[in-house]
């Protein structure tokens, strides 16, 4: 096993793979407390498909640097879901299920008509569910990566008391002076980054889990804010290695077994919970 | 220079319609002002408009002298706050974030503004304990305790008993009437018609517009104050 392991990260390509799933996941999970408890995790899982239909018309447009198209696309609808989760004429719910499907219909029906890769269906599929594809990642793409995580993880330590604070008591944050509508505008904006960073790695349909599982897991048994983030930190980290690796030794999809993992943790937090109580 | 805030015929409403019109008054730094009506009358959306969170559908509520960083909130209980992971110390010290502007971490002088208004609302032993397990009349102090920490001005509480027990409610009383004597303006919203009367240096009533702005005085002598009070006798002896 060992030695199936070291024949493998003898190549750079597996290292940087998991450098990235790395800290994608941490970015992930970091970010994902907040969504959950503001209740905007339907936000996440919109933008995902928005991510998806944007990368159909770059793969349409046939431009090598995809990043180019997409993350601006998801910054933007990131930052318009936002405003209309607030408004409360319009459903938020509603207009954000509206877009993500819609992003994901015509982004699907892009790539059927003007792709011109010969595996259409294997094209989709590794993008909604992430396939072996992060083994196909250049030195380039690990550095824009490794760039973008490493700024999220900067505007989430520097913002951390006002995160926590707009978080917790929106009004009361807004009452005493701090310019909460910037700071959820910057939440909007770094998860739309995550969302683009997390494709390449769980593909479209899976990135909800990376934000969502390790955070409602960490919940079940921390009771304090710093350690909730914490836990669900280390809890995704974990399994974002023990996925890769066993992903890797048994030859499944990096993205569903890494969710898998999370899925099994969630389990043994529940029934640890459980016991305690 | 008297700090104030002024209401000057102000309404209010929401996209379906005015709640509550016809608001002038003047609030005065120093003041006990409790805010009266019933259910539904528009006392939490006056208090959001007060504190800027909610523009007048038209009149002005103006700010003379006060700003917000010296506004303290303690908010009508929502409910995602019920089941927020976040201890007592996190929360207290979230009240000091307006005064850190820039700076992205706490530092000594706030962690001790904390640790201070966390004694003077005797829970310092819950600082570690997790905000949602304890019980409404602690909830109601680690508020108040956050709220005292982003003023030495002026509070703004609505219901703040709510949901306590008769000897919490009085003991919240006694103390919200102690720091108004230390000079914070407290605007209040209360239910409690008794203890407004005992404690408030004005009264505010307010239904479909508003019907009376005085002295606590003058309100007892008033026609709506009497026949509020009647109505909720048992309350005022
Ligand atoms: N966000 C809102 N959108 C629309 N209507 C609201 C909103 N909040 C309160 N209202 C309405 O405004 C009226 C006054 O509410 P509120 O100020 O909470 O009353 P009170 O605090 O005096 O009980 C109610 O009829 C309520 O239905
Ligand atoms: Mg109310």
């Amino acid at each position: 096993m060992f030695e199936k392991l070291q024949y493998y990260f003898s190549f750079p390509l597996v290292g940087y793979a998991l450098t990235v799933a790395l800290l994608v996941s941490l970015c992930a999970s970091l970010l994902g407390v907040t969504l959950v408890l503001k209740r905007f995790s339907f936000i996440g899982d919109g933008l995902s498909h928005v991510a998806f239909g944007a990368m159909a018309v770059a793969t349409v447009t046939g431009l090598s640097n995809q990043m180019i198209i997409i993350l601006p696309i998801t910054v933007i609808s990131a930052v318009l879901i936002l405003r209309t989760s607030r408004n409360t004429r319009i459903r938020g719910d509603a207009s954000t299920a509206m877009i993500s499907v819609g992003a994901l219909a015509t982004g699907y029906m892009l790539i059927n008509l003007f792709s011109k890769s010969a595996n259409v269906a294997g094209d989709v599929c590794s993008t909604l569910f992430g396939s072996t594809s992060i083994l196909t990642l250049d030195r380039k793409e690990v550095l824009l990566c490794t760039g973008l995580s490493v700024i999220v993880l900067l505007v989430f330590v520097l913002f951390y008391n006002k995160i926590f604070a707009v978080t917790f008591d929106e009004n009361f944050s807004k009452a005493t002076g701090i310019n909460a509508d910037l700071y959820n505008l910057i939440i909007a904006v770094i998860t739309a980054m995550i969302i683009v960073l997390a494709m390449s790695l769980v593909g479209s349909l899976l990135i909800s889990a990376l934000i969502i599982f390790p955070s409602i897991t960490a919940m079940r048994v921390f009771r304090s804010f710093r350690s909730v983030i914490v836990c669900s930190a280390i809890i995704s980290v974990v399994c974002a290695g023990s996925g890769f690796i066993v992903s890797l030794l048994c030859e499944t999809p990096v993205g569903a077994t890494i969710v898998t993992a999370d899925i099994v943790v969630f389990f043994i937090f529940s029934a640890v919970a459980g016991i305690k109580k | 220079m008297n700090k104030k805030i002024i209401c000057h015929n102000a309404s209010l409403g929401y996209e379906d319609g005015i709640v509550t019109e016809d608001l002038d008054f003047t609030i005065n730094s120093g003041d006990y002002l409790c805010i009266l009506g019933e259910n539904g009358s528009g006392k939490s959306t006056l208090i959001k408009a007060l504190l800027g969170l909610k523009k007048p559908v038209s009149g002005e509520i103006i700010w003379d002298g006060f700003t917000s960083r010296e506004i303290g909130y303690l908010p009508q209980q929502t409910p995602v706050q019920r089941d927020f992971p976040a201890s007592v110390r996190e929360i207290v010290l979230s009240g000091c974030l307006a005064r850190c502007g820039l700076r992205p971490f706490y530092n000594k002088a706030d962690k001790k503004l904390a640790e201070n208004n966390m004694k003077q609302l005797h829970i310092e032993d819950l600082a570690g304990k997790c905000y949602r397990e304890l019980s409404g009349g602690q909830q109601q102090r680690v508020l108040l305790a956050r709220a005292l920490c982003a003023t030495s001005e002026m509070l703004l509480l609505d219901e703040p008993v709510t949901g306590l027990d008769p000897k919490a409610q009085s003991d919240l009383y006694e103390l919200i009437s102690g720091l108004n004597k230390k000079g914070i303006t407290i605007i209040m919203v209360s239910h409690d018609i008794g203890a407004s009367l005992k404690y408030a240096s004005h009264i505010l009533h307010i239904a479909k517009k508003q019907l009376f702005y005085g002295t606590t005085a003058d309100y007892i002598n008033s026609q709506t104050g009497r026949n509020f009070i009647e109505t909720e006798d048992g309350f005022y002896v």
